[in-house]
């Protein structure tokens, strides 16, 4: 086991005009790690994200991703054939609203596969293979490979990306509210999963979300962030049962209890 | 006899930023050591800051000043400043930790809830699993129960499930948070069985126990919080 | 000068014409790379092949020889206006002979007469971009060229097989040039694609609505796209033409009465007549009976 970390951030900032996006942000993400950002909307959370996984440029700062071969590379000064490469192999993203990481026309199968296909598997046999053993990872019927996504339920589409984006072994995954927009109980299932997911394939992984519940159970560290700033990190539980900044107190006092 | 676990000068306050910033101070000048093989407890009445203690020695509460040494690995590390990816490796080879309450997952099974903490240190699943299983029948959890997810169990069921995964593996530091506060006679003494054969194996053990014969039975000392009161100091 | 006065010679300006020659020599240069070009209002509806015709009247000299097919055949609308309307404005001498047209203009077929060196193909094309149907985004799918992904190609392809358990695309059935580019080799039966493949005539593609001009020079590799267990196959017809008995070439169907009667036949006209001239009989060809008496003797 290596004890470098995946991924070094160092004073990130994101301004729109005079707006602050997000300003000098800064951590480390090991192997196998999950991050969870939290924040209400406009915290610059999804900024963040977005920064990281390179859909969008940042105004300053750096990150530096260590590359399958162990070469470091920062990723604002690859090409972007390059980045567009990390992002289907190496790296997965999953979307809020799965009709924005999913092909809504095309069957299921051909979702998972997608990604093989663009790395040069040629083989359709092999190909519906493995997107039949990443349904039935993420529960999906076997039977419901040939339908397009359209025909599935929100729980079961946020499923089937998850699978298109975890086909070819990523190391890194970045998701955005991964489970905001459904219902309680299809949301605890879809956690569950993710946290076994996250847990057998070693992956790391940067999870926004606004929902501490989430948080807690995926990760095991946390980001609390506010008008485009860190203001408090740490262990999970530890941000969570312990908060020291007034606005994680705040976030931490408003979860209802159940 | 080695010392896995040394603590100074710790102190604890909470800021109460939505309450005008007000400071509860919690414990000061907590300063003590627990050997292996020794079971030590923590004494004083309620609200001293037994809890707090112990979640900062876990590093689940952050602690304001001192030290908290602890024989992780081949070296020493001092966790009140470690960072959280050292804090993590910790817990998962060094700090065991038995809470008052389990934290309940959805959909994982109790006999799963058991092996995860071995599976974490790289147990092979199935042999994880028969040391749960063997621990399960030991606390008097029907099996029955094995193949559910502990949310729906009573307290004491989630109290022995919870018991099991603390004890399941062979941490060389043992926290426990009043473990056994829901239990009945037969499996109160079952835990003191348990804690015997850690202590048996030069675990170093610290705990909170307000029921009385448990703590006669398993205490090595009891180590006075009321010293460490820090309210009258500070406030 | 006399028959074309109120034109320019081939319709088209010069500047046009240097704009449009421009675009096919970097279309030649790059092989199945999509060129823009500033596509001109032509008398003709889109659809009807206005990028086809400009890229000819670029192209045509007063001594080619044309020859213009819809589907194969030169004797429908489309293919009888082109030709009308290039003697009209060019002056140029107009054939249905594959091996003697300098130029073919076509819509939808390769001749079954093999090309040779020198000769000009120019396709109509209606939707130069193969990924289009996945993509919606111009800006997509040219930045997906540029970097080769073309993994979305092989979606479409996954499709077919997961929906018909083959591959059921049968026309603008998508080939890699020169093995780089993925091009629409134009809504040609994929029956015509091995044909594109090293063939010694240039090929120009030209899109008028799309203002989009492509080519594969004589001599370049053009590979049909498949899976490795499920290999490109053409089509096969289990009959010979009805009229010419010609085998291994691209049928119609040929709808007789409104009983259900058809036929199958040459979608390659001049193949059929060049056949029929040269003695072959199909079992419906009108003397047919009198074909069989002649032919069967000697078998």
């Amino acid at each position: 086991m290596t004890d470098e970390p995946l991924l070094r951030v160092s004073a990130l900032s994101k301004f729109y005009g005079s707006r602050v996006g997000c300003e000098t942000v800064s951590f480390d993400l090991w192997p196998g790690e999950v991050l969870a950002v939290v924040g209400e909307s406009g915290s610059g959370k999804t900024t963040l994200l977005n920064c990281l996984s390179t859909r969008l440029l940042p105004s300053s700062g750096t990150a530096s991703y260590r590359m399958r071969d162990g070469q470091w590379r920062e990723l604002y000064r690859m090409s972007e054939a390059e980045r567009r490469f990390l992002m289907r192999t190496d790296w997965g993203f999953v979307h809020q609203n799965p009709a924005d990481g999913l092909r809504m026309t095309v069957s299921a199968g051909a979702n998972v596969g997608e990604r093989l296909m663009a790395v040069g598997d040629r083989h359709y046999g092999k190909i519906r293979a493995t997107a039949v053993d990443w349904l039935s990872r993420v529960e999906i019927d076997e039977d419901r490979i040939d339908d397009e996504p359209r025909a599935f339920s929100g729980g079961m589409r946020q499923r089937l990306q998850i699978a298109r984006n975890l086909v070819t072994g990523p190391r890194l995954v970045f998701m955005d509210e991964p489970t905001g927009g459904l219902d309680v109980s299809v949301q605890a299932r879809l956690l569950d999963l993710l946290r076994g997911l996250v847990t057998d394939l070693g992956l790391a992984a940067i999870v926004v979300t606004h929902d501490l519940a989430v948080a807690r159970l995926l990760s095991q560290r946390m980001m609390v962030m506010k008008d485009g700033h860190v203001v408090e990190s740490g262990l999970t539980d530890r941000v969570l049962d312990d908060p020291r900044a007034p606005y994680t107190q705040l976030l931490v006092s408003s979860i209802l209890q159940v | 006899m080695p010392t896995p676990l040394v603590v100074s000068d710790v102190a604890k306050s909470f800021t109460m930023h939505l309450r005008d910033g007000i400071r509860l101070p919690v414990v000061a000048g907590v300063s003590f050591s627990i050997r292996a093989g020794e079971c030590a407890v923590l004494g004083g009445p309620s609200g001293a800051g037994k809890s707090s203690i112990l979640k900062m020695l876990y590093g689940n509460y952050a602690a304001d000043e001192g030290q908290i040494i602890v024989q992780h690995e081949d070296g020493l590390i001092d966790l009140a400043s470690a960072s959280p990816r050292t804090v993590l490796a910790v817990r998962r080879q060094t700090i065991g930790y038995v809470s008052q309450f389990l934290r309940t997952v959805p959909r994982v099974s109790a006999l799963d809830v058991v092996a995860e903490p071995l599976v974490e240190r790289g147990e092979e699943r199935e042999a994880a699993r028969d040391k749960a299983r063997t621990l399960l029948t030991h606390l008097n959890l029907p099996e029955k129960l094995w193949t559910l997810p502990p949310a729906t169990f009573s307290g004491g069921e989630q109290q022995r499930v919870n018991i099991a995964r603390g004890f399941i593996t062979e941490h060389p530091i043992l926290l426990l948070d009043e473990p056994t506060a829901s239990l009945d006679a037969r499996n109160r003494d079952v835990v003191v069985e348990l804690i015997a054969a850690k202590k048996a194996a030069g675990v170093a053990l610290l705990g909170i126990f307000h029921d009385q014969d448990v703590r006669e039975a398993v205490a090595d000392r009891v180590i006075d919080v009321t010293a460490f009161a820090a309210g009258r100091i500070a406030a | 000068m006399t028959d074309i006065a109120t034109y320019n010679f081939a319709y088209l300006d010069e500047q046009t014409k240097r704009m449009i020659r421009r675009a096919i020599l970097k279309g030649i240069a790059i092989p199945g790379y999509q060129v823009p070009f500033a596509s001109r209002e032509m008398p003709m509806p889109y659809g009807w092949g206005t990028g086809g015709v400009q890229v000819t009247a670029s192209i045509i000299g007063p001594d080619d020889v044309l020859k213009v097919i819809d589907q194969g055949a030169d004797d429908t609308t489309n293919a009888v206006s082109i030709r009308a309307f290039f003697k009209k404005v060019a002056n140029v001498a107009v054939t249905t002979d594959t091996a003697s047209a300098t130029i073919i203009q076509t819509r939808h077929r390769i001749p079954e007469h093999p090309l040779n060196a020198g000769q000009i193909l120019v396709y109509q094309v209606p939707i130069p971009e193969p990924l289009r149907f996945l993509e919606p985004r111009e800006t997509e799918t040219r930045k997906m060229h540029a970097l080769e992904e073309y993994g979305l190609m092989h979606v479409k392809l996954y499709e077919d097989i997961a929906r018909h358990g083959r591959i059921a695309t049968t026309y603008a059935y998508p080939v890699k040039v020169e093995g780089r580019y993925v091009m629409d080799p134009s809504p040609t039966p994929k029956f015509d694609n091995p044909k594109m493949h090293r063939s010694p005539a240039l090929q120009l593609f030209g899109a008028g609505r799309e203002k989009r001009i492509y080519a594969v020079p004589p001599f370049t590799d053009v590979v049909s796209l498949d899976f490795e267990d499920h290999p490109f196959e053409v089509q096969t017809f289990d009959q010979p033409c009805a009229l010419c008995a010609a085998e291994n070439v691209y049928l119609d169907e040929v709808i007789l009465d409104d009983r259900g009667g058809h036929m199958f036949v040459c979608s390659d006209t001049d193949h059929c007549e060049k056949r029929r001239e040269e003695g072959h009989r199909g079992h419906l060809a009108p003397d047919a009976q009198l074909a069989l008496e002649r032919t069967e003797p000697a078998e």
